[in-house]
């Protein structure tokens, strides 16, 4: 594989300080991004594939599992699929940025990667065809979640093993039970070879039925119907003719996810729910002895909030509000109504005060949740709140310098 | 029957726990029921752990938590009188086997234990703390696409009833949470979207979360810029010290973030204009446990009004 000489050359806030993304982009081949929905998984993961083609050099690829129109518009394409497609470098220069490497996208197509699979392990073009028309299959691929979750990371190690790239940042599907595409492979591996499977499809095959399984099928067929039980059957009989290429698979895919180059990134942002799902995620990771690389904490609150002397200002505004208006009223004298500007003056002293302490209570809380994600991680990245959404790629590169050297001191700073 | 759904990470469940309490309130019968069973939405009642059991929590207020392999064995006990499936021997194995090759099964038992709940008019309302966008529908649909799938047999039979009262209106409805975020805007037409093409469910309303409060009228802004350049800034920061430009910097930050939100909010009002649009406001204090969600269902209530 190639791999990288140019030595990173950051202009992002605070780069160098060794506290953000930087090094561990540097030295992994793999970052897989997680976290629950809608803290900004898919553009972090985005932002931090952007900024290391621009500043690392090398081929790098994200895979984004949401169909994210919009995602595909911030990188200048169309639109992109199962197949990678490559960022023009236009698009870069656009942003005012000479990219030392190549940027590649890949959206994950549930079925279409399902289907590549089942061509490629298929023992004979009869099995294959049988598979691909089999209605439960189409079923499976087309809207069974789980199978989002196996097809991520098998298409991750696909992409892997082609060595085509020198970094891939995957985003992973926003689970229901989080953790659970960490471990599709191993499921996938041992439901194919249950004994509970060989047993079910047992009688479809020999067409004996045993006296054990005498009375589940006479539910299963009072329930399900027994044309429904047959399709269920034809289509495992047919899968168990991919079981070995399916194991064999399988557990590559694990040892990709296992492989010291391989990281993870847990993304969240700093409110109560997601914070704690990103600590269940933190726990499971170490659990299952996956690396964890960091926490990004998307759309922190600027560290102002925190200050005690901003909060004693903001307690006057607060409490002398009229005062403070009727005392600074001579510079509002040439009004051309000056009582009311005077009133208008006191009223938006105290609200400035009273949204302060409001978002002061906020800041603390995200303070709190910091310090425990902290403890859980080796680090912790904090992002702020951007002035605009991220729409373009000049918006990704500016949300990956943040996330490149880490917030500086003062985040927010920009927004004064 | 309300199913409350939305992208992910919008407050779903403390909608759908401010929706219960307010048609307790008003009192009706009312089962609330998690389908995740991440006990969150009996974390919004302080409710300790709830089960499959629905457990009265306040006056008028049962919770419960979906438990699709007791929905089965209470579907099989009831439908099929039959005790001998106690004696299948591992039901749990047979279960996750039918459930994980059979798609749709997890979706029917949790669909088919709620619409029974409706049909036997045990409660006067249902509020389902559904899946996120990208499950409910998978959910919602499941009756039809199981019925398209299976063409004989019990489950024909059953689905038949459940998609009956699913696509009735006046019966069952969806509740989508959008928050005025960009993304959440967005997915939330595509949700609405994808409800009305794919599924039989009507939706009822739009429920927009964590509302931020406007903080200037028009003449108090042109004061603001003002107070934070100029003569008069001068001024205050004489009076008041350097820190007050933090303080400054804060109210623009909340200034800024109210209007990129209202932005959103014009966005969504305009592309389902046809739909009720209910406003909930950011709690600046505590956002969840049973005090937030009394607060909640006061906004809601008055919003109804």
């Amino acid at each position: 594989m190639k791999r990288r000489t140019t030595a990173p050359t950051g202009t992002g806030p605070g780069t160098g300080t060794g506290t953000g993304l930087e090094r561990i982009a540097a030295s992994h081949d793999v970052i897989v991004t997680c976290g629950s929905g809608g803290v900004g998984k898919t553009t972090t993961a985005a932002a931090l594939a952007a900024t290391a083609a621009a500043e690392l050099g090398g081929r790098v690829l994200v895979v984004t599992v949401d169909p994210a129109r919009r995602l595909a518009t911030a990188l200048g394409l169309q639109a992109f699929g199962n197949v990678e497609t490559r960022v023009p470098t236009q698009a870069f220069l656009d942003a005012g940025v000479e990219p030392q490497g190549e940027l590649w996208a890949a959206m994950l197509d549930t079925k279409a990667s399902w289907d590549d699979l089942v061509r490629r392990h298929a023992p004979d073009a009869a099995t294959r065809d049988a598979i691909l028309a089999n209605p439960l299959y189409q079923n499976i691929t087309g809207t069974f979640t789980q199978s989002h979750d196996y097809i991520a990371v098998e298409r991750l190690h696909e992409l892997h093993a082609s060595g085509r790239y020198d970094l891939i940042v995957v985003d992973t599907p926003p689970t229901r039970n989080a953790i659970d595409f960490l471990d599709a492979p191993a499921r996938m591996a041992d439901f194919f070879s249950s004994r509970l499977l060989r047993w079910l499809i047992t009688p479809y095959r020999s067409r004996l039925v045993n006296l054990a399984s005498k009375p589940f099928y006479a539910v299963a067929d009072r329930v399900l119907g027994a044309h429904f039980l047959a399709d269920i059957a034809e289509f495992f009989i047919l899968f168990q003719s991919m079981y070995d290429g399916f194991v064999e698979r399988a557990e590559a895919v694990d040892r990709t996810l296992h492989d010291p180059r391989t990281t993870f990134l847990v993304v969240s942002t700093l409110e109560p729910a997601p914070a704690q799902e990103a600590a269940f995620f933190c726990e499971e990771l170490a659990r299952r002895r996956f690396p964890l690389g960091a926490v990004v904490a998307n759309r922190a609150l600027p560290s102002y909030f925190a200050e005690a002397s901003a909060h004693r200002v903001a307690q006057r505004l607060g409490r002398e509000a009229t005062d403070l208006a009727a005392t600074n009223a001579e510079v509002l004298a040439g009004d051309p109504d000056p009582d009311r500007a005077e009133a208008d003056l006191a009223r938006v002293l105290g609200e400035i005060g009273s949204s302060f302490a409001n978002y002061r209570l906020m800041a603390v809380r995200e303070a709190d949740l910091a310090a425990r994600l902290t403890e859980l991680a080796p680090l912790l990245v904090r992002v702020p709140h951007l002035d605009d959404d991220v729409t373009d790629l000049a918006g990704l590169l500016l949300l990956g310098s943040y996330l490149w050297g880490g917030a500086p001191t003062r985040p927010g700073s920009d927004t004064r | 029957m309300l199913f409350v759904t939305g992208k992910g990470g919008v407050g779903k469940t403390t909608v759908a726990a401010a929706l219960a309490l307010l048609g307790a309130r008003e009192g009706k019968r009312v089962l609330a029921c998690e389908v995740d069973a991440k006990g969150a939405l009996a974390g919004a009642f302080e409710a300790g752990r709830v089960g499959f059991e629905p457990r009265e929590v306040d006056p008028g207020l049962w919770l419960m938590a979906m438990d699709t392999e007791a929905s089965l064995r209470e579907y099989l006990r009831i439908n099929l009188r039959l005790p001998l499936v106690t004696r299948l021997g591992p039901l749990a194995n047979v279960f996750d086997f039918v459930a994980d090759a059979a798609p749709g099964v997890k979706e029917i038992l949790t669909v088919g234990k709620l619409a029974y709940e409706v049909r036997e008019r045990h409660y006067d309302l249902v509020v389902v703390d559904a899946p996120a966008s990208g499950h409910v529908i998978g959910q919602l649909a499941a009756p039809a696409a199981l019925g398209d799938l299976v063409k004989v047999g019990l489950i024909r039979t059953q689905t038949e009833w459940m998609s009956a009262i699913l696509r009735d209106p006046s019966t069952t409805g969806t509740v989508v949470v959008a928050t005025p975020e960009e993304m959440p805007v967005t997915e939330t037409i595509e949700l609405v979207d994808g409800l009305r093409r794919r599924t039989e469910v009507d939706v009822a309303a739009i429920v927009v979360n964590r509302v931020l409060p406007e903080l200037f009228s028009h003449n108090e802004q042109a004061i603001f810029d003002r107070v934070a350049v100029g003569p008069l800034h001068g001024a205050l920061r004489a009076d008041l010290g350097p820190p007050l430009d933090d303080v400054i910097a804060g109210a623009r930050l909340a200034v800024q973030l109210r209007r990129r939100g209202a932005e959103h909010l014009a966005r969504l009002r305009a592309e389902l204009a046809d739909l009720p649009h209910l406003y909930l406001p950011l709690l600046f204090g505590r956002t969840t446990g049973a005090r937030a969600t009394r607060v909640l269902a006061d906004a809601l209530g008055e919003e109804l009004l």
